[in-house]
């Protein structure tokens, strides 16, 4: 039997539009794009011209801090724009997909016989290594830092969340080949978080991991209240962390010689006509996962990522490389809610006691209203202010950390303060929730992501 | 609706940059947001959905949980009015006295401090905050009916000026605004906030009302008897010498700030504070525990006067202490953060109450500079509480193991 943790903070926002569990058919676009901001932090240098032909596997830039780490196209065929904007700032790089694709062919060692460093060079030299992140600051790993655990979530709890036991159904043999690297890579453990009382998870099957199982409201499933909980980050301390599609990627690279980037990603949200899976590839674009499957006739939003710390994108942008879910829900300009402040706004989902959110999910009131469906839309629903309420991220923050003074911290941009109440620790995603039940409406995961990047720039 | 929305869309221009009323855009955001909750939708990066609580939704709440204490208070104005000139009327006529007597403070509070308010926003740009709806409503609330307009008035101005805007609106101040308010009337103008002739009102209310007073008609509060009692037995007694006990102080049909007599109107509003989990339970609860132990203290170990023998039981009953724990020690702007600091702070503002209503001759009512005095401390209360948070992260650092 492996540990289990049980927390109690947090909040499972009831939101309709879920994916089914069926996988539709492979959805590429046919132009695909490498879109630099998507992976945080780095300063690219493009290594092809429009013209050149790319095979899956090929560098199309590279990292400029570190010089071998390279960002490869995952499909075949002609490289039609390199996008820049202003200042000669790369934008993106569009490649037009060939029907049949060619793979770059990488030779691969056998496991045991390669070093750590080995891998690393490998990982980089095939654009894998921008999957594996690192604590502190959310960035991608620094290859030349040993972590001193390597933290793997294999399952999501944000609202509406792709399930990874169904996306692996098949893939055990990659993801334990990706496992199997990975633990080479650090002195210390590979954690895997595993959801509890899951009936036949085939995630506790997994070998060569320190398997922990976690219960509770989202955000449980997010590897950095696992790594809170588990062995936290201090001072001087690296930890990295991978999502599970991204393991595939090493575990393909190892076993097969090849860049493979396909995965599974959800369609999810209240104004999804038909949600479900969908395989695809990194850098897609959105619109032929939605063309004729959203709502008509009302301003919609286009998530990369979930509703609480995905992306907004438009129609013809791309997906983001981390994402495993596209969220679709309503912009809600088109609403003129009066006196919205006095009203019960019964169809409305509140953490606080003020709307009788819980109230009408007792059985009683279920009874005489039928079950309600709760309305989601991109508004803020009220006016930024200064903090007032005091114990409203405490309350949906598993981590041993006092949120309210760390946000001050980094609004007033005192890093030894940072240092010291967890910013080590935390990630944007990780405050999601304490900015959905802000009272004073704060970009809470946006004042972290800045305060981060402070704090790396200052200390590192 | 529909007519109105395009009222708003219609005169938007006039108060956007450039247009004729543009000094007043604050003003016209502030009643757009009113009616109509803002289409601002969230940013690229970032929650896309958020809950549907705001700052309207929550002041608003805190204004329905002082409305109890308000009716009643109002009705308690015209009480002891007739009681004291002797006439007998019905409730209504009782009532109407007392609610043309409130009134006005209410409206002199309000305008007073939203135009401050309105201004202020004006020039940082911001929006309007709505801290100010319920500070404007706790100040008619916790002053003596007799109080002079004008007072309240520059009170009112005095508090919102340097104890809000200087330190840059809602949520930013670090002590209670009404209090100050209040704080500024009592020594700026001592004689007119406390003694035997400003609790009740024998004069007339906008014209209504009126008549002489009856010779056995004494206005002291019972705090106020108790303070300045002769013996040290305390024995308090209404405006025509009956003795009052628990339940008189509980019901509150005796003279007092207009809000704070009624423990079952406060009791109420508690209730509605705590339900809806905008008022902190541990705050409140702890003051009450700090002002029993204190008072069970004095009781025992005290001093030889009439304060410290007055039962603790009392002392939780008379005077604005039960008004101060549900409605002002909870701010939650100027309280203490931490939920440990809540209950450390709830407590020594129930101590420090007690300690001065019972050693302090000058002051009969010790809420007011309690709750204040621990606004200063609340800071640094907080400050042991986050040190512990962190020095428990450098111990976890020190005595971990793989580097």
């Amino acid at each position: 039997m492996s540990p289990l943790i049980k927390t109690t903070k947090g909040l499972d926002i009831q939101i309709d539009g879920k994916a089914e569990k069926i996988v539709g058919e492979t959805i590429l676009s046919d132009i695909i794009a490498l879109v630099p901001h998507h992976f945080h932090g780095i300063n690219p240098k493009v290594m092809v011209k429009a013209g050149d032909y790319v095979k899956a596997g090929t560098p199309v830039f590279h990292d400029k801090t570190f010089e071998n780490m390279n960002f490869v196209s995952p499909v075949s065929g002609k490289v039609l724009a390199v996008n820049r904007g202003e200042k000669r700032k790369l934008l993106n790089i569009i490649i037009q997909r060939e029907k049949e694709t060619q793979y770059e062919n990488f030779s691969v060692q056998s496991l045991e016989k390669l070093t750590p460093e080995e891998i690393k060079s490998a990982l980089m030299n095939a654009g894998i290594w921008p999957y594996v992140k690192q604590r502190p600051y959310d960035v991608i790993a620094n290859p030349n830092k040993t972590p001193k655990a390597i933290f793997i979530s294999s399952f999501d709890t944000a609202p509406l969340a792709p399930d990874y036991n169904f996306i692996l159904k098949g893939q055990f043999q990659d993801f334990q080949t990706g496992i199997d690297v990975l633990a080479k890579l650090t002195p210390g453990k590979v954690h895997l978080g595993v959801k509890a009382n899951v009936p036949s998870n085939e995630f506790l099957k997994v070998k060569n991991v320190e398997i922990t199982e976690y219960e509770g409201p989202h955000p449980v499933g997010n590897v950095g209240i696992q790594i809170n909980h588990l062995d936290p980050i201090n001072k001087g301390d690296v930890v990295w962390t991978i999502n599970v599609q991204d393991v595939l990627y090493i575990g393909r690279f190892f076993n097969k010689g090849i860049t493979d980037f396909k995965k599974i990603i959800a369609l999810t949200g209240p104004e999804v006509i038909q949600p479900q899976y969908y395989k695809t590839l990194p850098g897609t674009s959105i619109e032929p996962f939605i063309s004729g499957n959203v709502q008509k006739g009302i301003p919609l939003r286009y998530i990369s990522g979930n509703v609480l710390s995905g992306i907004k994108v438009e129609i013809d942008d791309f997906l983001d490389p981390y994402a495993s879910q596209i969220s679709v829900i309503d912009e809600g300009t088109e609403h003129q809610e009066f006196l919205g402040w006095a009203m019960p706004r019964i169809n409305k989902f509140s953490a606080s006691h003020l709307f009788p959110t819980r109230l009408i999910q007792k059985k009683f009131f279920k009874k005489i209203l039928g079950k309600i469906q709760f309305q989601y839309d991109a508004r803020l629903l009220g006016g930024r202010r200064a903090i007032i309420m005091s114990n409203e991220y405490d309350k949906v923050l598993p981590m041993d950390i006092l949120p309210e003074f760390l946000f001050k911290a980094m609004i007033t941009g005192n890093i030894d303060k940072m240092e010291l109440l967890g910013g080590y620790e935390i990630a944007p995603e990780d405050v999601a929730l304490c900015e959905y039940v802000c009272t004073s409406k704060l970009p809470l995961q946006l004042i972290v992501r800045e305060a981060l990047d402070v704090m790396k720039k200052e200390l590192e | 609706m529909n007519a109105l929305r395009n009222f708003m869309d219609k005169i938007k221009p006039y108060f956007e940059k450039g247009g004729k009323l543009e000094k007043l855009h604050s003003v016209y955001d502030g009643f757009e947001t009113f009616l109509f909750v803002p289409t601002t939708t969230s940013p690229k990066y970032g929650s896309h959905i958020h809950d549907p609580v705001d700052t309207k939704r929550t002041m608003s709440t805190v204004i329905v949980a002082l409305l109890p204490a308000l009716l009643f208070g109002m009705y308690n104005v015209g009480y002891q009015h007739y009681l004291a000139t002797g006439q007998d009327v019905n409730f209504w006529t009782e009532f109407l006295f007392g609610f043309l007597a409130v009134l006005p403070y209410i409206l002199v509070s309000y305008i007073v401090g939203l135009g401050i308010e309105f201004i202020g926003a004006q020039i940082r740009g911001e929006e309007i905050q709505e801290g100010f709806l319920v500070t404007g409503f706790l100040i008619p609330l916790i002053i003596p009916i007799n109080t002079p307009l004008w007072m309240v008035a520059i009170a009112t101005a005095f508090a919102v000026i340097f104890a809000k805007e200087v330190f840059g609106g809602t949520g930013m101040n670090i002590f209670n605004v009404a209090l100050v308010a209040r704080a500024f009337l009592f020594f700026a103008y001592p004689t007119h906030m406390s003694g035997d002739a400003v609790w009740v009102r024998t004069g007339t209310a906008l014209g209504f009302g009126g008549g002489s007073v009856l010779d056995a008609f004494s206005g002291a509060t019972p705090l106020g008897q108790i303070a300045t009692a002769s013996t040290s037995i305390p024995n308090i007694t209404d405006t025509f010498g009956h003795s009052l006990g628990f339940w008189e102080g509980f019901i509150g049909l005796i003279p007092g700030s207009v809000g704070e007599t009624s423990k079952i109107a406060i009791l109420l509003g508690a209730v509605i504070l705590l339900m809806t989990s905008v008022a902190s339970w541990k705050t409140m609860l702890s003051v009450f525990l700090g002002g029993a132990f204190m008072g069970i203290v004095f009781n025992f170990f005290g001093p030889d006067t009439a304060a410290a023998h007055f039962p603790w039981y009392n002392h939780l009953v008379f005077g604005g202490f039960a008004f101060g724990a549900v409605f002002m020690a909870t701010d939650p702007v100027t309280s203490a953060r931490t939920e440990k600091g809540k209950w450390i702070y709830g407590f020594l503002i129930g101590c420090m109450a007690i300690i001065i209503r019972v050693l302090n001759p000058g002051y009969s009512e010790g809420m007011m500079l309690a709750i204040l005095l621990m606004n200063i401390f609340a800071p640094l209360i907080d400050y042991f509480v986050v040190d512990s948070n962190v020095k428990k992260r450098l111990k976890r650092a020190a005595t971990s193991t793989i580097k």
